[in-house]
């Protein structure tokens, strides 16, 4: 038992250090990033120009961006923060190839941009794997390509690679079910994932179950849905009628979360603690009313393509990450993945997205 | 039934010759509507080069049109066998998923280490055969209508294709057969090449052997195909198991592409293939239609995908303007058909 606890200890150090380093990183991308509050932003720049001037106007930069259709909120909100962060800037125009889950006509759409002669790329893509070969041909014709949220399976493929945290997401919310279990061995945990064959969704379970073996508790029951509202709520209705009494349930994603608070209403169920996944806005606006079994979600931020943006910009005119020593634009940024709750709530709801 | 039909011909050979507007009556054979799609696909490349200028007429743009339209077209140039021959194939889509699966796994497999990289275009080949034998079989001897049980397999093949992968993305660097498929010649990638090819052998069977011939009458009417001899049944197996090799093909092409199996692949290809098929001018009741039409819808589809990326306009205004090309081009068919046979 204390042998345990040390253990935990200690590992509780190493992710409060690493908790640290990972927030100082995220707000330093998130503070200039905050595309809702009107002063806030007025006032990063100011700050950001005395620091560096990275927001003075430079050299016209063309950005290529593609996603994959917009077919959930997150998604939606990733385009809409890309377009808008470019917005902000006269010497950046956006090239928008917009929406498809068809891995062949987005291999087509970075073609497009490679024959356009792009400065920089900003790929989302629907398959990281896939689109390998793609973006690894755009680097060798001299356009940085910006890898977003799911990443490639070649390092060389990318410039820069901006990711949130999905092991991270599932620690967080794994914590929270221990915080929450205190030390009730016998809980009956239940966990709702996304879209199964992305490394994200397989990332975001394996951080949820380590967090959960660390207090002696497992994954119960497992279902994975595909990020869209009816998939919600179609495997939760089975889910609910496979187990008859659960205590927490993990749903990796808001906007699916939606079905899924749809199917828990119909069955008329409230025994349990429901986490979300991602950070919705109305996802903390039912935590922040407190009437509902969702009492806290992860935050998965959908500002990763603006954050992807912002840095494209700052490759091609050869500027520096302000806040970093740094002189290069660094390989990697990952953000941070923070637990919302009742308490913390309104820190978060202002940059949430509408799902 | 073939009596009726004999006479419409007839009256509509009659109605041709009387025809006071040469060019309608032109518009009814199948050159004519091919001349047609011609200078629709013109029209749209002119408005590819207003709204794009020089960005939509370089080489570079037309090579990525084309490698775009080469894996949609080679199971298009399938289907267009089916739905000559009467049928439909749903389950394309999710062949080619499984079949792209399949093959990565025997790649990336340990003892596939020392066996030849043309094991995995066997595999795939026969995958996509074996699927379309399936469909083929309960659709002929089964007496499934070709919608429901291709329904079905489109549902079961994509399963199968999770279940392999375990839904992973698997990744294949099969030297050799990345080297091979994503080759170039003369400046032209291998696929489109590839893509060339199908649709030529694909015009040749259909134009130039029996089996065309078999084809165009299985589809046309059955019964008289029966009574004229020809085993229907065994015909509209072997026409399934031709658009299952079609949907292997492009699987390794997709898998070159994106050096990836995945059950996502391929993902609604059916839609695109049957929209290709129809407004090329092929009869969805079957018994009529052409390669060239084929090739020249899918063509259309993809140059539009192409200019509208080129604008950055969004894919759902693309997917509704697709829409209505669709229905415009079945309508005018029909008006031509109709004004035919009065």
């Amino acid at each position: 038992m204390s042998l345990r606890s040390t253990t935990m200890n200690s590992k509780k150090r190493l992710v409060s250090g690493l908790v640290v380093a990972l927030a100082a990183l995220s707000l330093a991308a998130c503070t200039s990033n905050d595309s809702s509050g009107d002063d806030s932003t007025s006032a990063d720049a100011t700050t950001v120009a005395a620091a560096g001037s990275n927001d003075e106007s430079g050299d016209k930069v063309v950005i290529g961006f593609s996603a994959p259709a917009a077919d959930h909120g997150w998604m939606g909100s990733i385009t809409e923060s890309a377009k808008k962060e470019a917005a902000k800037y006269d010497d950046v125009e956006l090239k928008v190839a917009e929406g498809t889950n068809d891995v062949n006509v987005q291999i087509s759409q970075i073609e497009t941009f490679i024959n356009d002669g792009v400065d920089a790329i900003v790929l989302l893509p629907f398959d990281g794997a896939a689109m390998t070969p793609i973006a690894l041909k755009a680097m060798a014709a001299g356009i940085p390509v910006i890898n977003v949220d799911r990443e490639f399976d070649d390092p060389n493929a990318a410039r820069v690679t901006v990711l949130g945290d999905n092991y991270g997401m599932g620690v967080s919310a794994g914590a929270y079910v221990c915080e929450q279990a205190d030390g009730n061995k016998d809980a009956v945990v239940a966990e709702i994932a996304g879209i199964d064959s992305l490394p994200l969704t397989q990332d975001r379970s394996r951080g949820f179950a380590d967090a959960l073996s660390e207090c002696g508790l497992d994954v119960d029951a497992r279902v994975a849905a595909e990020f869209t509202v009816e998939s919600g709520s179609d495997v939760t209705e089975q889910l609910l009628q496979k187990e008859p009494k659960i205590d927490f349930l993990w749903n990796h994603d808001d906007d699916q979360g939606v079905g899924v608070l749809a199917a828990i209403d119909n069955a008329g169920r409230d025994e349990f603690t429901m986490i979300g996944g991602a950070g919705s806005k109305n996802a903390m606006e039912l935590i922040k009313s407190g009437d509902s079994v969702l009492k806290a979600t992860v935050i998965y931020p959908s500002t990763q393509a603006a954050d992807g943006v912002k840095l494209a910009r700052l490759l091609v005119q050869g500027k520096s990450m302000s806040d970093l020593v740094e002189v290069e634009v660094p390989r990697k940024v990952q953000l941070y993945a923070p637990v919302v709750t009742a308490d913390n709530v309104d820190q978060f709801i202002d940059s949430a997205f509408e799902s | 039934m073939s009596t009726d039909d004999s006479i419409r011909v007839e009256k509509a050979a009659l109605e041709t010759e009387r025809e006071p507007n040469r060019a309608l009556a032109v518009l009814r054979t199948s050159v004519g509507r091919n001349a047609g799609l011609v200078v629709a696909l013109l029209v749209i490349c002119v408005v590819g080069a207003i709204t794009a200028g020089d960005r939509f007429t370089t080489t570079d743009n037309a090579l990525t049109i084309l490698r775009l339209a080469a894996i949609i077209g080679v199971v298009s140039v399938g289907m267009t066998f089916v739905i000559i021959g009467g049928g439909i194939d749903l389950s394309v889509g999710a062949i080619v998923a499984l079949s792209s699966v399949w093959c990565t796994t025997v790649a990336t497999q340990q003892l596939a280490e020392d066996v030849h990289w043309l094991w995995m275009v066997a595999v795939a080949l026969l995958v996509g055969a074996a699927c379309g034998l399936i469909n083929g079989l309960f659709i002929a001897y089964g007496g499934i209508v070709p919608f429901i049980m291709t329904l079905a397999m489109l549902a079961s093949a994509r399963g199968l294709a999770e279940i392999i992968s375990d839904k992973k993305t698997q990744i294949t660097h099969v030297q050799g057969f990345q080297d091979f498929f994503t080759s170039k010649f003369l400046g032209i990638d291998f696929q489109i090449y590839l893509f060339a090819l199908v649709a030529i052998v694909g015009w040749i069977l259909l134009n130039r052997t029996t089996f065309g011939r078999r084809t165009v009458a299985v589809g046309g009417n059955p019964e008289a195909a029966r009574l004229a001899g020809i085993n229907v049944k065994r015909h509209t197996v072997y026409l399934y198991v031709l658009i299952g090799v079609c949907c292997g093909i492009a699987a390794l092409m997709l898998v070159a592409r994106t050096t990836t199996g995945s059950s996502t692949h391929g993902n609604l290809y059916e839609l695109d293939a049957i929209a290709a098929v129809v407004i090329g001018g092929t009869l969805l009741t079957g018994g009529r239609g052409t390669i060239v039409g084929t090739v020249l819808g899918v063509l259309i589809f993809t140059t539009i995908t192409n200019i509208f990326i080129l604008n950055n306009r969004s894919f759902s205004e693309q997917s509704l303007f697709k829409g209505a090309i669709i229905v415009a081009a079945v309508l005018l068919q029909q008006r031509l058909a109709s004004r035919s046979s009065t």
